[in-house]
């Protein structure tokens, strides 16, 4: 049977009105849980909204449409609520525990209506764009988490696992050789270490509901430009030591504002340029990695182009408007406003079409993860005799994590088991 | 309208050879084996043992299909082990150490009876090409074979050189010559080649070994067979020996390190780290003072024994050196040298899931060729090659094997996606299906297929038949009864009392339940007989880790529906990276399932080639 997935349908953030949608087989019974019945079909219906608790969530227009005649040619219900970031979330949440539901890949629903044969040619040209904004999202995401603070516990809890798992593959499949026989406690420290960890991490994604980390804003262009001076201009202090000369930031500067009351980190980058300087060399592809990662880029221009490409949504700008008569100066303040108010815009628009999304979906592949190293060690304390169960529980562990750590991949446990064992007879 | 000879022609009668052969020739095909010398059909040219972990699987598998591997090692087997009996069912793997001359005379005998079946005795110098097309073979003798579809299985042959110290010389396996011209009309397809290598141990005079100093393996009380037809073995057991290398011998392989083809730089090829020659032992587990060797006896008449896990590139005299500082081997007198071999093979990559050349038509590889390493993983390629070649002959349908229904479907798959970067060797970590894919259930799962396809004989089917009655009309009284958890409870499980009943099965599947408990819940279960009783005991163990797989499998069987044509272009298709179809290009997955395990494939990316599809099929059809 198809999983039935759901997903914030409506661009995140606050708005008036929020569509969480549900699609699949499981979607009218998901429906008699949420809303309490199902609705006549293809008719708005205003119902309340409840969790499994029967917590009221809020009051919301629910529509449903049955399979063939709905946009993926499934069973469909539609919650349309009122649009606030606590109010879908919960609805999400709510919508993960039940079971036969998941949270929906980037790009799935439409996918299905492909599969269902829903989507007419010319729905399909335009899906290019739309997919490769999406993959460019969660690429993004993927990276931020593992190079900010939850990337290092990823990290080792990726080591952890694939330890662990290749621990039991190697009994497993190399019974016939120089390995031990039992490595029970072995397995289990590691797996309890992770399980501690993730525990703790899961606690803290509640808590920290509404703590955002903030955008990445980078401020892109060749040296001397004046990138610098911006960044000052923006910041309302001298942040960043400017200087007449070319290369004078060596490396990535980092300021966090409140842009337009979003919190904001803007990085002043070392100016894109060939450089004979290996020092400066460094700082410049430091600046082009984090540039690259952030989720906006000024390129302030002079002229000639740097050297690193705009993606689609970045700002183009001409740098040193007090000499030039148009763009932005940071010496002047000339342009700084609408330069704000544009960036904002931007990234309001971004804004947490990924945020509320990836924390929702992190949350569930966390509590995932615990129940799967819960059932793993059960199998484990038992002994060899169910390390195949222990193996395959841990396996589901990982899919659940992959979006944190990566994937796991058979190879990566046999280098562990390789790396570890004297094998071959 | 041309003429051909025969369907099917297959080169080699190594492993992967005979089951070729022999699965086309079961299809109704007509086939010839062609093969330097009749009497090295099925020689055993590593170690003299069938099976193992993943391996075992294998070999029930190509059994289920009717297959010859399985038959033959147990007619050929002189201790029978089943590995990881203590563990679960799905890991446990039969093993057999076997008798080299009876397995090649049972194997010869098995090819000379198989109707629509010639063996030919010559070498194959070239093929016969019309445009891309192989058309069959040509033979020193300059005689043409001419047939619809060829399978090539000829091991090490492409640039295959030895290695013993600083000598070296080209040959396929010891005593073998290589075909330069054959080699040479492969390089002109232009096929992606790659090189890898392998090595083997000095063999030893058995009359030399000082046995009773030695402690000793005996197979099993109650041998498993790989056959579903085999009941019991057929020839005399046997126990093997266990010695160890000691601080000694690593210290003769550490002194003359630089004279071992390996170390010595003359080797390029990558070995497998599964099976690394003794001087790799020594220098990469510098601190393990000992490594433990298993003396295998090659024949029941017969003095050679097979020391596995001292494989080695050594000069000869090194060889002796170190054999005779371990342990009851003081005497030992070396029968024939172990070397290293490398060898070309072609990347697997530019294969289908037939096992058939994408890009050279009429013409399939199967075994050492694509490369693999092991007997097992040769044959299951060659029970695909060789039925697709009969497939392809007879105008019939692909023939091809799901991850999500078999250990052949597994190696297929990695084959011809992922590629190989050292000797390919099965393990049950592979399958990510494992608790589904068991050794116990081969028949369960590829008998029916074979018997759809015509590759299963009489005889077969009706002892399946019989066996899947008996299965499902015991699960059936099984699942007709339930009790209540006081009821089940009293027979000494843990269950929680939550007033739900329980059918037999369900009870079955608790871990610490046997089947001879459940009949006192119901007497009647009594009559059921032995065999069925332990086979519903291991599918009701995993029953419930099955059904959760299931959604996985269905979902992974849609995708592979969706199939990817051999003209589609990745290139054409707008927003995906250029990395990704670089990755696609290289793998040309065969199925949207295929493409999704190509490494940082992403959910949205598989959207869009769905989408492409999609548009292709309709402009088809419109």
């Amino acid at each position: 049977m198809m999983d039935t997935i759901f997903a914030l349908a409506t661009a995140p953030g606050k708005a008036g009105v929020a569509v969480v949608r549900v699609s699949g087989p499981s979607a009218f019974v998901a429906c008699v849980h949420i809303a309490g019945s199902v609705p006549k079909p293809r008719h708005a219906s205003l119902r309340r909204l409840s969790d499994l608790d029967g917590d009221t969530l809020d009051e919301a227009l629910v529509l449903v449409f049955q399979a063939g005649h709905s946009f993926t040619g499934e069973d469909v219900v539609e919650f349309q609520c009122h649009g606030s970031v606590a109010i879908t979330s919960a609805i999400l949440r709510a919508l993960g525990e039940l079971p036969g539901l998941r949270m929906a890949e980037p790009g799935e629903f439409t996918r299905r209506a492909l599969e269902n044969g829903r989507l007419d040619l010319t729905q399909v040209e335009g899906l290019a764009d739309l997919i490769e904004s999406e993959t460019e999202m969660q690429r993004k995401q993927a990276q931020r988490l593992l190079e900010g603070a939850i990337g290092e516990k990823a990290e080792t809890w990726r080591r952890d696992l694939i330890r662990a798992a290749a621990l039991l593959e190697a009994v497993i499949d190399f019974a016939d050789e120089d390995v031990p026989e039992d490595v029970s406690d072995e397995v289990l420290a590691l797996t309890e270490k992770s399980r501690l960890g993730i525990s703790q991490e899961l606690r803290g994604i509640d808590a920290a509901e509404r703590v955002r980390t903030g955008f990445e804003v980078a401020i892109v262009g060749a040296p001397n430009v004046g990138k610098s001076t911006l960044l000052n201009a923006l910041a309302g202090r001298d942040a960043a030591i400017t200087s007449e000369y070319a290369g004078t930031t060596r490396d990535v500067i980092e300021v966090r504002m409140d842009l337009g009351g979003l919190p904001v980190t803007v990085l002043d980058t070392a100016g894109l340029r060939e450089t004979e300087d290996h020092v400066e060399g460094i700082g410049i592809a430091r600046a082009r990695e984090r540039a690259q990662a952030a989720d906006l880029r000024i390129f302030l221009t002079d002229g000639e182009a740097p050297d690193l490409a705009p993606a689609p949504g970045d700002i183009v700008i001409q740098a040193k408007a007090d000499l030039r008569g148009s763009g932005v100066s940071g010496k002047t303040g000339q342009g700084v406003e609408q330069l704000v108010s544009e960036i904002t815009d931007r990234l309001q628009d971004q804004a947490a079409h990924a945020g509320l999304a990836s924390r929702e979906r992190h949350r569930l592949a966390l509590a995932q993860a615990i129940s799967g190293l819960q059932a793993a060690e059960t199998h484990v304390r038992i002994g060899a005799e169910q390390y195949d169960l222990g193996a395959e529980e841990l396996r589901n562990v990982v899919r659940a994590l992959e979006s944190l750590v990566g994937r796991i991949d058979v190879e990566n446990l046999l280098d562990e088991i390789f790396a570890s064992f004297c094998l071959g007879k | 309208m041309k003429h051909f000879d025969f369907d099917v022609v297959v080169v080699g009668g190594g492993h992967a050879g005979v089951d070729a052969a022999h699965a086309s020739a079961r299809m109704g095909a007509r086939t010839a084996l062609v093969t330097l010398k009749r009497e090295s059909i099925g020689v055993m040219s590593c170690n003299p043992a069938i099976g193992g972990l993943g391996k075992g699987h294998l070999v029930r598998e190509i059994d289920a299909l009717d297959g010859v591997m399985g038959r033959v090692a147990d007619k050929a087997g002189i201790q029978f082990r089943l590995l990881n009996r203590r563990k679960g069912p799905a890991v446990q793997g039969p093993r057999a150490q076997s008798d080299r001359k009876i397995y090649r005379a049972e194997m010869l005998a098995e090819m000379e009876s198989q109707p629509n079946l010639s063996i030919i005795e010559g070498e194959v110098t070239d093929f016969i090409m019309d445009g891309a097309r192989v058309d069959g073979v040509l033979l020193a003798d300059e005689s043409a074979i001419r047939a619809k579809s060829t399978v090539l299985t000829t091991g090490t042959f492409l640039r295959g050189v030895i290695h013993i110290g600083d000598l070296s010389y080209s040959g396929g396996r010891m005593g073998d010559k290589p075909s330069v011209r054959l080699a040479e009309r492969i390089d002109s397809f232009g096929l992606p080649l790659g090189r890898l290598k392998t090595g083997t141990p000095p063999r030893l005079d058995g009359r030399t070994i000082d046995w009773d100093k030695l402690e000793k393996q005996p197979g099993d009380d109650d041998p498993v067979m790989f056959s579903f037809m085999s009941k019991a073995p057929f020839v005399r057991q046997v126990s093997c020996g266990i010695t160890h290398t000691n601080e000694k011998t690593h210290d003769i392989i550490r002194k003359n390190l630089e004279r071992s083809a390996m170390y010595g730089g003359h080797i390029e090829g990558v070995g497998p780290r599964y099976c690394p020659s003794i001087e790799d032992k020594v220098v990469r587990f510098a601190d393990k003072t000992s490594h433990q060797i298993f003396l295998e006896p090659e024949s029941l008449d017969d003095h050679t024994v097979y020391p596995n896990g001292i494989s080695t590139s050594l000069p000869e005299d090194v060889q002796s050196d170190y054999v005779r500082s371990i342990y009851a081997l003081e005497n030992a007198v070396i029968l024939q040298p172990g070397y290293a071999i490398e060898y070309d093979y072609v990347d697997p990559r530019a294969l289908d899931l037939r096992l058939s050349l994408r890009d050279v038509g009429g013409l399939f590889l199967a075994g050492q060729i694509n490369g693999t390493t092991g007997y097992e993983e040769a044959a299951a390629q060659g029970v695909v090659a060789g039925l697709n070649a009969a497939a392809e002959a007879m105008d019939r349908d692909p023939i091809t094997f799901s991850r999500a229904e078999s250990y052949i479907g597994v190696m297929v798959d990695d084959l011809t996606t992922r590629g190989v970067t050292e000797p390919y060797r099965m393990f049950t970590s592979r399958a990510e299906f494992r608790l589904s894919l068991r050794a116990d259930n081969a028949d369960q799962r590829l008998t029916p297929k074979g018997l759809a396809i015509g590759c299963v004989g009489e005889g077969r089917r009706r002892l399946f038949e019989g066996k899947i009655e008996r299965l499902s009309s015991a699960r059936t009284r099984l699942e007709a009864q339930s009790f209540t958890p006081r009821q089940i409870a009293e027979l000494g499980l843990k269950v929680n009392q939550d007033g739900a009943r329980r059918n037999g099965f369900e009870i079955l599947a608790f871990p610490e339940m046997s089947f001879e408990q459940a009949t006192r819940l119901d007497g009647t279960l009594s009559d059921i007989d032995e065999e069925t009783r332990r086979q519903l005991e291991r599918d009701a163990l995993y029953a419930n880790y099955i059904e959760r797989q299931n959604r996985d499998v269905a979902a992974m069987k849609r995708d592979e529906q969706q199939v990817i044509p051999q003209s589609f272009s990745f290139d054409a298709i707008e927003g995906l990276s250029n990395e990704l179809k670089g990755k696609l290009n290289a793998a040309r997955p065969g199925n949207l399932a295929q493409a999704a395990r190509i490494d940082g494939m992403t959910p949205a990316a598989l959207t869009l080639i769905l989408a492409r599809l999609r548009r292709e099929s309709r402009e088809k059809t419109a």
